[in-house]
């Protein structure tokens, strides 16, 4: 486990189902210089691609010409990741986070993307406005090497 | 980053391979490949081995959901095999293996398509 000084990265991307795997790696990648184990770094890929995925899906409606940004901070052992889009928004967010919940049953959609979030970091917050985005906040905080083995 | 699709036939059980990672992109076309293939006919089971599968998201969960539906309804019954750990524990969390049997490796998966339930 390295400690690192604070430090940032931000992307902006089209709203475009091609950008998760890229939002999900290009965040991965970032977060690694914290040596996160496999299996935090899974996690967090995870949790990447679920909120893109809802921007592309829910936010933009698969339109493909929105814009989704995504910060992530990093500070000794904590990750902060911020997804915001400028979507349609949620109208009611306590229901959208209810496991097996999801808007376009005709989709396929397991309805399961906040419950992983909240299981996979140790914050979620979802802020949300009809008409004018969404933006989900999470941070985590990486178990030391130490406490992993003691695990 | 992209998924490979392999498929396969033994008898009447359809066998879908996947390699790579399986999100919302790549779930669409996961979909489409298993319903052609049913389409066609002469199968009762599905195989899913995901023994080179290395991330999965709950796009993925959809996907098998309703690949899960559409078998179960017409009888047959759907198995998966070889899940990677990353992935095995995102389908425990969701409570996937309560309805959906695994096993080990593919051969054991065909062969408990062939036993009558």
């Amino acid at each position: 486990m390295k400690e690192v000084g604070k430090n940032f990265m931000e992307l902006r991307f089209a709203s475009k189902s091609e950008n998760e795997a890229f939002a999900r790696i290009a965040v991965a990648s970032f977060v690694s210089q914290l040596d996160p184990t496999v299996e935090e770094l899974t996690d967090i890929k995870t949790v990447v691609s679920e909120a893109v995925t809802n921007a592309v899906i829910h936010g933009y409606e698969e339109k493909g010409d929105g814009t989704i940004y995504v910060r992530s901070e990093i500070e000794g052992k904590r990750i902060s990741i911020t997804i915001s889009d400028q979507g349609v928004g949620i109208a009611d967010v306590n229901m959208a986070r209810q496991p097996l919940y999801t808007s376009k049953p005709d989709l396929e959609r397991s309805g399961m993307g906040f419950t992983i979030m909240e299981n996979f970091m140790d914050e979620v917050l979802i802020h949300s406005k009809p008409g004018h985005g969404t933006t989900v906040h999470m941070v985590k905080h990486l178990k030391s090497r130490h406490q992993t083995m003691a695990n | 980053m992209s998924l490979h699709i392999q498929v396969k036939h033994d008898r009447d059980i359809l066998i879908v391979r996947l390699r790579g990672e399986l999100d919302h992109h790549a779930s669409e076309q996961v979909r489409r490949s298993i319903e052609d293939e049913l389409a066609q006919g002469g199968f009762s089971h599905l195989v899913l081995n995901l023994a080179d599968l290395e991330f999965m998201d709950s796009s993925g969960l959809g996907v098998i959901l309703g690949r899960y539906k559409k078998v179960t309804q017409l009888g047959g019954k759907m198995m998966l095999c070889a899940i990677r750990p990353s992935v095995h524990r995102l389908m425990e969390m969701s409570g996937l293996f309560k309805i959906l049997p695994t096993h080990e490796d593919e051969r054991s998966a065909i062969k408990a398509c062939g036993v009558a339930s």
